[in-house]
């Protein structure tokens, strides 16, 4: 018998054998969409999560006020050694007249201390610059450069520097975006695992119904291949049509969750995040669902197999 | 043609051996029944002929070939040349009657052109073409073990194993079944039948093995059912 003869029949019983078991087929379809839906869900809440952690991660600063005499070339020399640090992803300047404005923004809803700053003959706030790390935890070694460069350098022109104020709340938040990372990790794989097993069992379960009319087809002669490939083929379509019921479901889903999600997240835009990797996710779910479906099929086959 | 040289099966150890130094020749051309109580071990020596089970002890010929020796794909290829009805028909549910005995053929690798060929042919032969596209839940018992015929005859088969084939049937079906089987053993196919009922065995008139708690304790030519 021709290889693509064998294919042909193989296909053909599966397909028959998937419509024909249509209870069967739809308990394993349903399952298989929890499964992938769950995995779908995980992949968007990683992502919300990594959005989340990004965005705090860009609002951690270490900020050095200035003197408010201190020369443009004292700033300057001080942002040219910083930007230097291969720890440092940006420097930022804001000008003395540019911290008056913020200042005098923040507070207009108070009039008592808009005249008091009013009454000073100067503006009293110096420059600063802020500075962001690359990572979270490298925000301690740029801290000890700067404090090495006020101590070593007497003019240079540094007031403060607020991480040692912030530290405990950095190194907090540096804590919390390890622990989160890991808490999601840790769900994630237990979630996979579960609904993995879970999706194996019901499979091996329709296997099971069938198990009379595997010893049926061993009795008669067909050879392994034979017996197994129309399950395979049945099981390849529950993964497949799971994954584009999980695809289809995802689109209301996200079209209604998505202002609600940006205000929750921030930036994080869930329907904005489902239609910019739609190709990515599609060919998750679809690669998923295919490869569990047909490998659960010829695994639990294989003890009907004489 | 076939021969048990000294067979023994136990199924668990420490139980009785459902079959106990069992030793039978047949012949090609043969019509043999196999007689019995329950539990004789009639279907325990039927099933280690197709290498369901496998013998404790001993050996099971088919030609000069020792059946628990073969491969798989030996294995496989002698089942194919090894018809077999059950009491309980074993049809696939799932498919319809054409498909039932095109499978036989299809892992035989049998060409679709022989395929629709063949299978009205052998439907003609049991008397069943006017239920070729139906399922086996809307065919009779009797219907059902006539299915089963024609898929265990479908490939021509030097054997053909019938365990009890008559057990879930009326006596007017069963007496059909046992023509049947006498009409593919005049075309000289060997018939290996198990059976508790006493008539057909006399209306065979064939050689009779008796079987008692594993052991052969007659064998006649032209038996009787003695029991």
């Amino acid at each position: 018998m021709t290889f693509w003869v064998t294919i042909k029949r193989v296909t053909r019983y599966g397909l028959l054998g998937f419509f024909r078991n249509g209870f069967v087929s739809l308990s394993a379809i349903f399952i298989m969409t929890i499964t992938l839906f769950v995995a779908s869900a995980l992949i968007i809440f990683g992502a919300a999560l990594n959005s989340v952690l990004k965005d705090l991660t860009t609002k951690v600063d270490i900020t050095v006020y200035m003197m408010v005499d201190a020369t443009d070339d004292q700033i300057q020399s001080l942002q040219q050694s910083v930007k230097t640090l291969s720890q440092v992803s940006s420097v930022e300047y804001i000008s003395r007249e540019s911290a008056l404005a913020t200042f005098e923004e923040r507070h207009k809803n108070d009039q008592l201390t808009l005249q008091a700053l009013q009454s000073l003959p100067d503006n009293p706030l110096g420059a600063s610059l802020e500075i962001r790390a690359k990572d979270p935890s490298q925000y301690a070694a740029i801290s000890k450069y700067l404090e090495d460069y006020q101590n070593s350098n007497s003019s240079s022109g540094i007031d403060r520097i607020n991480f040692v104020q912030n530290q405990v709340a950095i190194d907090r938040l540096t804590y919390i975006i390890d622990a989160s990372h890991k808490t999601a990790l840790t769900i994630a794989i237990i979630l996979g695992i579960a609904s993995l097993l879970i999706a194996f069992n019901t499979i091996r379960l329709a296997i099971y119904i069938a198990r009379d009319e595997i010893s049926v087809m061993n009795i008669v002669g067909a050879s392994h291949w034979f017996v197994r490939g129309p399950f395979v083929v049945s099981g390849f379509m529950y993964g497949v049509l799971s994954a584009i019921i999980v695809l289809v479901i995802l689109y209301p889903l996200t079209v209604w969750l998505g202002p609600p999600s940006e205000h929750f997240f921030g930036t994080f835009n869930v329907y904005s995040y489902y239609v910019s990797t739609f190709p990515l996710l599609a060919l998750i779910l679809l690669g998923t669902g295919a490869i569990l479906g047909s490998a659960s099929s010829y695994l639990a086959v294989r003890r009907y197999l004489q | 043609m076939i021969y048990f040289d000294k067979v023994t099966k136990i199924y668990s150890s420490g139980s009785a051996p459902a079959v106990e130094d069992i030793t039978l020749g047949i012949e090609p051309g043969e019509f043999v029944s196999i007689v019995g109580h329950s539990g004789a071990g009639k279907s325990t020596l039927l099933k280690m002929l197709f290498a369901e089970v496998f013998p404790t002890e001993g050996s099971v010929f088919f030609g000069s070939r020792d059946i628990n020796a073969l491969s798989q794909k030996d294995l496989r290829i002698l089942r194919r040349n090894i018809g077999t009805v059950f009491q309980d028909f074993r049809l696939l549910q799932t498919k319809n009657i054409f498909e039932n005995i095109a499978f036989a053929l299809e892992v035989a690798g049998k060409s679709d052109a022989d395929i629709e060929a063949d299978v009205p042919h052998v439907l003609d032969l049991v008397g069943l073409s006017d239920k070729i596209w139906n399922f086996p839940n809307q065919l009779s018992g009797g219907e059902q073990q006539r299915v089963a015929i024609a898929r265990a005859i479908v490939n021509q088969p030097d054997v053909l194993i019938a365990d009890e084939p008559t057990g879930n049937l009326d006596p007017v079906n069963a007496h059909d079944i046992v023509e049947i089987l006498k009409k593919i053993n005049d075309l000289g196919t060997t018939i290996l039948l198990t059976t508790h009922n006493k008539s057909i065995v006399d209306s065979v008139g064939r050689r009779v093995v008796t079987m008692d708690r594993g052991r052969i304790i007659r064998d006649d030519s032209s038996g009787k059912y003695v029991l």
